[in-house]
């Protein structure tokens, strides 16, 4: 199974991003999408980064992508994500918007933000020209098994949500700008002090949600390492990791093993939680009752 | 400018004809459509039977099978698209490209229109939907402006429905997986959000909680009312403040833009509330229907004509003011 890391979900300034992707040029994963995924406000601070870092990882050997918006609406926006294509690397959609400027015969892969849940929706965009495509987060076990089936067929790798805060909504309202009293036109940027998003708790105080600008992610962190060896069996082709601050490289690392079959399941999670001792857990989507569900310590029958 | 009017039950569906409804939409009682709640929507005999009363008022209905197919059980969407077209339903409501590209196919004759739950939010994508799968109407998501409404339609030839009053998403709706993630019951997959089987009220002290999923994201005082914790319109904190961080509890009421909403080109003004009994049904029908009316006809506009079907909630117009983002 590849590894791939998906776009960097947050408003990070532009060394720390570009530093990033540095990191990730040394790291065994196989395929990287960037670029901005959540407002398109953010892209001007490190535009200018994204060309170095492109080259940068393309060689190392990596595969490169570049990520569409996931929600376009203005004139500025629907430009943005029409000149995409100008970059000369693989584009990936994360909303359908994207496919109305691809060229005929472009092949392009599909982002985890592209309701994809059934096989005549896979055939439909694999007979668009996608090659790729990872799944909604919000897919079970059952559902990505039998898209996997189906992609094998039509030759679309299946690619699962494996690491990091859930992308849950997106809006057109931004809630680190309404947090502060101000508009998204006159955000100020508010969204730019939380690296993974601004914790959001409940009236017990619960850690819920995060807040990420105009989206809104999981308070927990997917985490698939109990899950691995289900996926690999169902056909899943890649896993993705989503950025987050702290040692991200060393995640990489970490899943990486367990894809070599050098590291368990559960001394992926013992590893995880050394980085970070407060870091929750999820794998609900894949095999629980619900999102938020974790399952634990218990040994999986997925688990390699 | 047509109003299309919700319908949970055909005893909804007669009282919003009745009311002068052009158009109502309703669903089949299953998983296909985004109003899956118990007790509600239509059986096959009813749609029908239901169809059939309207055609004969001069009203037209329209089948919404909005949430996205399961991998596996697509035939259960199927089934559906052809049962609506059996009924001689005026268009389907659809939201999932490989249900639309099947419907196209296999239903060349029905009339498909893109549901909200696609959230087609510009023109662009708006024209793929189109060239791709014919469909005829798109219901515009939530997340636009009056003059973005107006701008989309000077570039799409499709028509246009916008929701004018009723519930109200604060994400773009058919993408947003919070109630999934609380619940495991999603939108997308299951028509349910905050779903009433996860909800408990725990009375501590003279204070009530209102919990979904076990998080607690409403607290009041036990006299007070207390409103249905649906997770977008909850009570948090965040960054050292608290309070409906997302959206207050409010529901939508753009009745005073509908002059505004018919310059830019909208050819239909949609009610959201098919969980609505058949009264309030009847009765917001009737305000709109008596103010596209005097629209048509040159006079002013009836005012405030349904302030007091919002449930004593606040409304808002929501995204059509550019300021609500």
């Amino acid at each position: 199974m590849q590894l791939t890391v998906g776009p960097n979900q947050f408003f990070w300034p532009e060394d720390r991003w570009a530093q990033l992707y540095e990191d990730l040029a040394e790291t065994t994963i196989d395929r990287v999408v960037l670029g901005e995924l959540v407002c398109s406000k953010r892209l001007p601070f490190y535009q200018n980064r994204i060309p170095e870092a492109i080259a940068r990882l393309k060689a190392a050997g990596k595969q490169v992508v570049l990520t569409s918006l996931a929600l376009v609406t203005l004139k500025r926006e629907r430009k943005l994500t029409a000149e995409l294509i100008e970059m000369g690397v693989e584009v990936e959609i994360n909303d359908l918007t994207t496919l109305a400027y691809l060229p005929d015969n472009t092949v392009f892969s599909v982002g985890p933000l592209v309701n994809v849940y059934n096989e005549s929706t896979l055939r439909w965009l694999a007979s668009r020209g996608a090659n790729r495509i990872c799944l909604p987060p919000e897919l079970p076990l059952k559902s990505v098994g039998i898209l996997a089936t189906a992609g094998a067929d039509l030759g679309v790798a299946i690619e699962v949500w494996g690491h990091g805060r859930v992308p849950l909504a997106i809006s057109g309202r931004c809630y680190h700008a309404r947090l502060h009293g101000r508009t998204k036109d006159n955000c100020q940027f508010a969204c730019e002090d939380d690296a993974d998003g601004l914790s959001v708790r409940t009236l017990d105080d619960q850690p819920f949600l995060a807040m990420n600008g105009v989206q809104t992610l999981s308070d927990s962190h997917a985490c698939a390492a109990h899950q691995v060896g289900a996926l690999a069996r169902a056909g899943v082709a890649a896993l993705r990791l989503s950025p987050q601050s702290g040692d991200f490289a060393q995640i990489c690392r970490l899943y990486r093993q367990l894809l070599e079959g050098e590291l368990n399941g559960e001394a992926v999670v013992t590893a995880l939680k050394a980085l970070d001792a407060d870091l929750r857990l999820s794998d609900g989507f894949l095999t629980g009752d619900r999102g938020a569900d974790w399952s634990g310590q218990r040994p999986q029958a997925g688990d390699i | 400018m047509e109003i299309v009017c919700p319908a949970g039950t055909p005893a909804a569906l007669r009282a919003a004809v009745k009311a002068g409804a052009h158009t109502v939409y309703c669903g089949f009682a299953d998983e296909t459509n985004a109003r899956n709640f118990p007790g509600l929507n239509f059986e096959r005999a009813e749609m029908r039977e239901g169809v059939a009363f309207a055609h004969a008022h001069g009203a037209k209905v329209l089948v919404a099978i909005n949430t996205f197919p399961r991998a596996g059980d697509e035939a259960l969407w199927h089934q559906a698209v052809a049962d609506a077209e059996a009924s001689e339903a005026d268009a389907v409501i659809l939201a999932d490209p490989g249900l639309l590209d099947y419907a196209k196919h296999s239903h060349p004759e029905l009339r498909l229109h893109l549901s909200v739950q696609a959230a087609a939010a510009n023109a662009d994508v708006i024209n793929l939907y189109a060239q791709s799968f014919g469909v005829k109407r798109v219901v515009l998501p939530r997340v636009l402006s009056v003059q973005e409404i107006a701008a989309i339609n000077a570039e799409i030839e499709v028509e246009t429905e916008v929701f004018v009053f009723g519930g109200l998403c604060v994400m773009a709706e058919g993408r947003c997986s919070l109630s999934s993630y609380a619940t495991g019951q999603s939108p997308n997959m299951n028509g349910a959000c905050s779903p009433a089987s996860h909800v408990e009220y725990h009375d501590v002290r003279g204070v009530l909680d209102a919990r979904l999923g076990g998080y607690t994201i409403h607290r009041v005082g036990k006299d007070e009312p207390a409103p249905y914790p649906t997770l977008c319109k909850g009570c948090f904190s965040a960054g050292g403040k608290s309070g409906h961080l997302f959206e207050d509890p409010v529901s939508l009421n753009a009745e005073h833009l509908i002059p505004q909403l018919q310059k830019a080109g909208v050819t239909a003004l949609k009610i959201e509330g098919r969980q609505r009994s058949r009264s309030y049904v009847a009765q917001v029908v009737r305000n709109f229907r008596a103010a596209v009316d005097a629209l048509e006809l040159g006079r002013p506009m009836p005012e405030g004509m349904l302030a007091q079907l919002s449930e004593g909630q606040a409304t808002t117009a929501g995204a059509y003011k550019k300021t609500w983002r």
